[in-house]
């Protein structure tokens, strides 16, 4: 297949015809087929982070291929995916049954996360070596979902993943701080009488982990940074030389704890939504480079997981759908960030972070025909009918987002046409085809 | 649309006293007679009514109010009303002979919603009615057993009666 | 007002209205006859996941003497998952043709879930969710102040320069949450005494001070001294030592009683830890206003359900 895209305008703002052949830039073709990109621009695939696909075992919620599809959809090309399926990634075979399932779907690039420890018990290590040098290659090691709250495991993990080139990605939440913790601890959960959730919770765990980092030379990545005192922890660490990333999801970047209000279970998610304070330390952290990337955190959950009281639903929102054109929203519209930025932030780093080849020099000739054609000019009352996912959680429906994913190529072939998916079928002929 | 007087304070007060001297002779005196007035202007006159069957038969006749909002068919079809008190003569209602007192008898609903009222109060030997204005258009067989003055209406007038003691003045209108 | 579930929606003028209406009501109860025929036809639902026989016989009598047909609902150790139930619950309600739902929930929010959801079209009455608010709790507390302070005269009245001391575990109680604002927008003046584990880590935007020191508010004099109960699953999760200390800093001894002025009036919204945050004789003393609080239960829901099941429904 070789496409020729006409008209883009390149993240740092300059215009460019970009030739796919074979899966990868070329410097110029006969094409078979032309896309007219005029007024888009030309994002390198996004990469994300922190994806929960729930196959195996909850595909009630997700699957592989249907999280997939909101990836492409969002503009992804390449989804890393947590740990937390019913069995557990802790072995060898559950992320090469991940990473294949991927493969053979072909809608992203599918890289399975690790779990640190053994079923996410937080006791004992998972075979982060075995799982390292299986055909997944796997780089990045999360029990996401839960804290690995032991110090010495902790330090254990950091220094063992060390020795296969990984990195440990911490879900940084106190468990004893936050037992039965329902959204961010202030005035408001105070009045609504939901069990709090405090920023130091999140906040003295990345204190801990990020000295336990520079003591033993390794390097950690904070998943969804939600405070702004962890961005003055995260600041002051990268500041005294440690290895450490993190990551913000695009909710955070966008919403608040005012939400909470009508006791909606949509805006139920952890960390929880936070201060209007936060908000803004959160996207000021983004701009200077504090928080290096931004990670969805797409997390589906079936209806009447969040039919139900506050109390009682699930964690969570699904975010692939819908990232690009949030981050559109909260920081690009406010001058923040720049396209380059935000090719930063949802592509190359991420996947610098992961350890993902072919993210480093995006539209280079040669290198792997990853993009995204995006039009900023475009808004949308976000709705159920823009999800492709299995999972109708998403915070944004009934709110007006900017732009609109027109086109995604992975590898070379078209996953998203004209605003739609290619069917899987054309997909997966495709993907298999690039071997 | 412009407002008809149709009685002056002169008129009302006339009204009240041959009301008041029906009453007696109908009773055949003031004993065991209890004037219960429907709010909110219905207590106004029963409180006149009182005064001047008290003059003519000093100190015998006991006035009450008499709430009905609990009592009314038709909660559901309007905003929600607010009760007034209800205020019963020591000594109550047993074998008694009440006489409900209100402004204006129109449907004849809140005298049915009186009558319904009064049954969870007690058992009075005998129930009167009197009213200051018969407009007519009865939903109900109710009548009244003393009347100020039967004005015949159409659906569409409103009777304003305005009494002194709630609204500076004294006077029935039609608008 | 389609739905009460929050005092802090409620205004001054509705406030004063239903304590108003209440007043009435509590005639009812000293009649032959304790019934009315006002809400006949109408059927009114107490769903409580939680187990509280108080407040479910009082919204039960309540319903009764307005002559509404009641259905006792007690989802409590269904097997279904919580969160099914209520869902589940709510519709089968709904199909039933309930007029009004009386929710007690240990999810803190869920009678507003209840109310926004579309399961259901009815009333929704909270009768206490999770750690959030229990409003009628704080209405009858507000007519029993009234009441005391201005008898016979009540009517029409708010409790304006009333100064309420509410002691104890305020962290989690839905009753000092629903007390605050009421008292407040009735406007009393609310001082909140606790030590600090038992009050929010942030009571920014709350219209009440704070203190540690029960004394100190004891010795200030104020009208009414609000003692909440006090949970003994609080002593393990490191709340305060042990009750011996709890109740040594803050609990309404006798002593302490007597150094009030004989004014003063003392509550508890029950059941009571006696010996714990209130001594049997502050209990049972001429101060004390727990059984007419009881009583005035009564009333005030009846009220309540008056406002909300008459008249024509909102748009």
């Amino acid at each position: 297949m070789s496409i020729k895209i006409v008209g883009a305008q390149l993240p740092d703002g300059t215009s460019q015809d970009l030739f796919v052949e074979n899966g990868v830039f070329v410097d110029e073709g006969s094409a078979e087929s032309t896309i007219d990109a005029s007024g888009l621009i030309a994002l390198p695939g996004l990469v994300d982070l922190h994806t929960h696909l729930r196959e195996p075992g909850f595909e009630q919620s997700e699957t592989v291929l249907t999280g997939s599809r909101a990836a492409a959809i969002g503009g992804f090309t390449a989804v890393f995916a947590m740990a937390n399926t019913l069995p557990v990634q802790d072995t060898a075979g559950v992320v090469e049954q991940v990473q294949s399932l991927g493969d053979q779907h072909g809608y992203v690039t599918v890289r399975p996360i690790g779990a640190v420890t053994a079923g996410l018990s937080g006791e004992r290590l998972a075979e982060i070596g075995a799982m390292a040098q299986s055909r997944a290659k796997v780089r990045v090691f999360s029990d996401d979902g839960q804290c690995v709250h032991d110090a010495l495991l902790m330090r254990r993990a950091l220094e063992y993943v060390t020795t296969f080139g990984g990195v440990v990605a911490q879900h940084a939440q106190d468990p004893r701080l936050t037992i039965g913790a329902q959204m961010n601890e202030g005035a408001l959960s105070n009045e609504l009488g939901l069990a709090g959730w405090p920023a130091v919770a999140e906040e003295s765990i990345i204190a801990r982990d990020v000295l336990l980092a520079q003591h033993v030379g390794a390097r950690l990545h904070v998943c969804h940074v939600s405070t702004a005192g962890s961005v003055d922890v995260i600041r002051w660490a990268k500041a005294r030389g440690v290895d450490v990333t993190a990551e913000v999801t695009p909710h955070h970047l966008l919403l608040t704890e005012e939400l909470v209000r009508g006791y909606d279970s949509r805006f139920k998610v952890n960390p929880p939504l936070r201060r209007d304070e936060d908000v803004h330390a959160l996207r000021e952290a983004l701009a200077d480079g504090t928080i290096d990337i931004v990670a969805t955190d797409h997390a589906p959950h079936p209806v009447e997981a969040k039919d139900c009281a506050w109390d009682e639903a699930a964690n969570g929102m699904v975010g692939l759908e819908s990232a690009l054109s949030v981050v559109h929203a909260s920081v690009v519209e406010s001058g923040l960030l720049g396209w380059t930025d935000v090719a930063r932030v949802l592509s190359s780093k991420p996947a610098q972070i992961g350890r993902l080849d072919g993210y480093d020099s995006p539209f280079a000739i040669g290198s792997a025909a990853n993009l995204t054609l995006y039009d900023p000019a475009a808004s949308r009352t976000f709705a159920t009918t823009h999800l492709r996912g299995k999972g109708v959680n998403s915070p944004y429906l009934g709110r007006q987002l900017p732009g609109r994913v027109v086109t995604t190529i992975h590898n070379g072939y078209l996953t998203v046409s004209d605003g739609e998916l290619v069917d899987a079928d054309t997909v997966a002929r495709d993907g298999a085809a690039r071997g | 649309m412009t407002a008809r007087h149709v009685l002056q304070q002169a008129d009302i007060t006339r009204a009240l006293t041959r009301i008041s001297h029906e009453i007696l002779e109908s009773n055949r005196g003031s004993a065991g007679l209890v004037i219960l007035g429907i709010p909110t202007r219905g207590v106004t006159i029963a409180t006149r009514l009182g005064a001047i069957l008290n003059s003519i038969e000093p100190g015998t006749v006991s006035v009450g109010a008499l709430d009905v909002t609990m009592y009314r068919d038709d909660l559901s079809r309007n905003p929600t009303r607010a009760p007034s008190p209800t205020n019963i003569p020591d000594g109550g209602i047993d074998g008694k002979t009440v006489v409900l007192v209100d402004d204006v008898l129109y449907s004849g609903r809140t005298i049915r919603s009186a009558l319904d009222a009064l049954n969870d109060l007690g058992r009075p030997r005998a129930v009167r009615l009197a009213v200051l204005v018969d407009r007519g258009h009865r939903e109900l067989p109710i009548r009244a057993d003393f009347v100020g003055k039967n004005l015949p209406t159409s659906t569409s007038e409103r009777i304003m009666v305005r009494l002194s003691e709630i609204d500076g003045v004294d006077e029935v209108t039609i608008e | 007002m389609r739905h009460l579930l929050s005092t802090k929606d409620v205004s001054r003028d509705e406030a004063i209205a239903i304590l108003d209406i209440a007043e009435d009501m509590a005639d009812v109860a000293h009649r032959e006859v304790k019934k009315l025929p006002t809400l006949r036809g109408k059927t009114v639902v107490n769903l409580f996941f939680e187990d509280s026989t108080r407040t479910r016989v009082s919204f039960e009598v309540a319903a009764k003497r307005l002559s509404a047909d009641v259905i006792n609902f007690s989802a409590k150790g269904s097997s279904v998952s919580k969160g099914e139930s209520l869902k589940d619950t709510a519709q089968t309600l709904a199909a039933m043709g309930a007029d009004a739902v009386v929710i007690r929930h240990g999810a803190s929010g869920a009678p507003r879930v209840l109310a926004d959801s579309g399961w259901i079209d009815a009333g929704i009455v909270n009768a206490g969710d999770g750690t959030h608010e229990h409003p009628t709790q704080a209405l009858l507390d507000a007519f029993t102040i009234r009441k005391r302070l201005h008898g016979a005269g009540s009517r029409g009245r708010g409790l304006d320069g009333v100064s309420v001391a509410i002691v104890g575990d305020i962290l989690h109680s839905r009753v000092a949450r629903s007390n605050l604002w009421l008292l407040t927008t009735l406007g009393a003046t609310v001082q909140l005494v606790a030590p600090a584990t038992l009050l929010p880590v942030s009571t920014a935007g709350w219209p009440a001070t704070v203190t540690y020191d029960l004394d100190a508010a004891i010795d200030a004099g104020p009208d009414v001294v609000m003692m909440l109960r006090i949970q003994a699953e609080r002593m393990n999760a490191a709340f305060f030592p042990n009750a011996r200390e709890y109740s040594k800093q803050w609990g309404l001894d006798d002593e302490r009683v007597g150094r009030l002025p004989a004014a003063s009036i003392v509550m508890h919204p029950g059941p009571m830890n006696r010996g714990l945050e209130i001594s049997s004789g502050a209990a049972d003393s001429a101060q004390s206003t727990v059984l007419e609080q009881v009583a005035n239960g009564v009333s005030i829901r009846m009220a309540v359900l008056y406002h909300l099941l008459s008249g024509t429904t909102e748009a």
